[in-house]
């Protein structure tokens, strides 16, 4: 089972430009979660925060007890082990290969035996579907495989939260799709807690039981899946449906002027809510709500058309 | 912009004692890593073997005409003074003390802290260096500790090869140039030379060594901005560690120089 991630009031500048200010929200134990934003918004910043790789300027994250943004750097490594992290660009090691790079969790870690290594390691490759390419050097192989191999790799010490950074950034459509099935997939399996960092809207619509968006340095808004698809909240709602009107603008917000400009212009309608992805096994994950079911608790209509298909809604083109 | 002017200005200012700061903290890491299990024994083996394979040749050579120049130099002084005998005696003392230890830490640092920081620069312009951080392994412990004393055991032995080559290369030129006796260049090895000569060799070879895998590690783990960083990364380390040997150098010096009275004297 996984296990609670509990972000309070956290803020994160460099030098003096603030980042983010007063982030609070709580990533539940065992669900997907994806967190959202314009680019530059500093997502990455986020996820590197809560892993212990940068310190927030206040706040606290609480992980089993343990607030890593102030704890000892021993107890650091310690909560680490919980953590399975993808990074955007696998991070694999150069001069190791893949099967090296996925067995060296394990061989610095444990004392398990070669035999018993080869065979977690055989089968975190098989999950990713990467058998056959252990002997090749991560230089080698193409941006796609190494993510795989990233994730196998992250996978191996059976963490209890699992993070990813941009997992479908420089994929191409079906393999980011094989990806997010493989994610949905992988959740339903080992229940851990996971974090997605995307600016993807396909995978954020379909994939998550949560969705967080920051935009303009502070938390526009963290929930349901369903909730924040059927927001009307400005920023929300440009977002999730890749519009131009609304209060993200080219550089970052929009100027008084062009705001002025699009007064008169009326919304689109919001388009149906796609249904969540399902495990390929058919089987509703522990954490999966029914389709519809926030709506219906808290008395809002969704779009006309919504819960019919999975890839309702979905931008032209995208 | 007027009013942050000041501010930027002393900020800017007081950077470099911030780096310095920053150095000496990592360097406190280090030493306490250095008492951490599991100790990398591997990793250890293979980056000695790595540094001593890249500065062995160099040293060498190096070190045939700093031996060279050195018993020219003297040899031709020490003539106008009419103390020809104890031409092999300043040579050796000039090696062993000086030149050794001074031409193994350019070597170390030219050529193996260069690789180190070149190294660790891509690993961290890669985020491998996060990556293993987030599991759990600190790179510190893992990576730094390892290449430090590998600098220091290589740096050890290549200083008694700098001897060696050195005072062999004193030997040639004295003998064959300057038309030294050979008995008199061996037998007055020992009128002003000392054994504790040969202990501060040793000890400023470790020092140094010290010095180029800890600058390197640590400007190669601060790399930041892409490709080009990892080049300002490697050049930076050279370039500090140069400056902080001859620096420490000089203290050591001064400080043997005190503490042992010279023989004879």
């Amino acid at each position: 089972m996984g296990v609670e991630i509990k972000v309070n009031d956290l803020s994160k500048s460099f030098g003096k430009q603030l980042i983010w200010g007063d982030v609070t929200l709580t990533v539940p134990a065992g669900e997907i979660c994806v967190m959202l934003g314009p680019s530059g918004t500093g997502k990455s910043v986020f996820l590197k925060t809560l892993i212990g790789l940068l310190k927030p300027d206040k706040g606290s994250i609480i992980i089993e007890g343990t607030d890593i943004a102030s704890c000892s750097e021993r107890d650091l490594y310690e909560i680490r082990k919980l953590f399975g992290v993808l990074f955007q660009d696998g991070a694999m090691f150069g001069s190791m290969n893949l099967y090296d790079n996925v067995a060296f969790p394990l061989r610095e870690h444990t004392r398990k035996s070669e035999s018993e290594v080869r065979e977690i390691v055989m089968e975190k490759m098989d999950l990713v579907g990467l058998v056959g390419a252990e002997d090749k050097l991560p230089g080698e192989i193409s941006g796609g495989m190494r993510k795989r191999a990233g994730l196998a790799r992250a996978l191996v010490l059976d963490p209890e939260i699992v993070l990813f950074d941009e997992p479908d950034s420089g994929l191409d459509p079906v393999r980011t799709a094989f990806l997010n099935q493989l994610i949905v997939d992988l959740n339903a399996q080992i229940d851990a807690t996971f974090l997605i960092v995307t600016h993807d809207i396909n995978t954020a619509r379909t994939v998550p039981d949560n969705i967080g968006l920051l935009y303009h340095r502070h938390l526009a808004m963290f929930g349901p899946r369903e909730q924040l698809l059927s927001s009307e909240e400005p920023v929300v709602r440009q977002f999730l449906n890749a519009q131009k009107v609304g209060p993200i603008g080219m550089s970052e917000e929009k100027d008084a002027d062009e705001l002025a400009a699009e007064a008169g212009q009326e919304l689109p309608p919001l388009p149906p809510i796609p249904l969540q992805l399902d495990p390929s096994n058919g089987i509703p994950r522990r954490s999966q709500r029914p389709a519809g079911e926030w709506c219906r608790e808290h008395g809002v209509t969704p779009p006309p058309g919504s819960f019919e298909s999975s890839n309702a809604g979905l931008a032209p083109g995208a | 912009m007027a009013t942050s002017a000041p501010t930027s200005l002393t900020s800017r200012a007081l950077a470099p004692v911030g780096v310095a700061g920053n150095l000496f903290a990592f360097a406190l890491d280090v030493f306490r890593g250095l008492f951490r299990r599991p100790f990398q024994l591997r990793e250890f083996i293979q980056q000695a073997w790595f540094i001593a394979s890249v500065t062995i040749v160099p040293t060498a050579l190096v070190a045939i005409p700093f031996g060279a120049v050195i018993a020219l130099q003297v040899g031709g002084l020490i003539k106008q003074f009419g103390a020809q005998s104890f031409t092999g005696s300043a040579s050796v003392l000039a090696v062993v003390q000086q030149a050794a230890p001074i031409g193994t830490a350019l070597l170390i640092a030219g050529a193996g802290g260069s690789a180190i920081a070149a190294d660790l620069g891509a690993r961290k312009i890669r985020e491998e260096l996060d990556a293993m951080m987030v599991l759990g392994i600190d790179p510190i412990q893992r990576l730094v500790v390892p290449r430090v004393l590998a600098c220091m055991l290589v740096a050890f032995f290549l200083n008694g090869m700098v001897s060696v080559v050195g005072v062999a290369g004193g030997y040639v030129f004295n003998v064959i140039l300057q038309d030294g006796t050979p008995g008199a260049y061996l037998a007055s090895f020992t009128a002003l030379a000392q054994l504790p000569d040969l202990w501060i060799g040793l000890i400023k070879a470790l020092i140094f060594g010290v010095i180029a895998a800890i600058v390197a590690s640590y400007k190669g783990m601060n790399a930041k901005g892409g490709p080009k960083g990892v080049g300002d990364a490697v050049n930076e380390s050279v370039v500090i560690t140069f400056l902080l040997l001859f620096v420490a150098n000089f203290v050591l010096s001064m400080i043997y120089l005190q503490v042992v009275p010279p023989k004879g004297g």
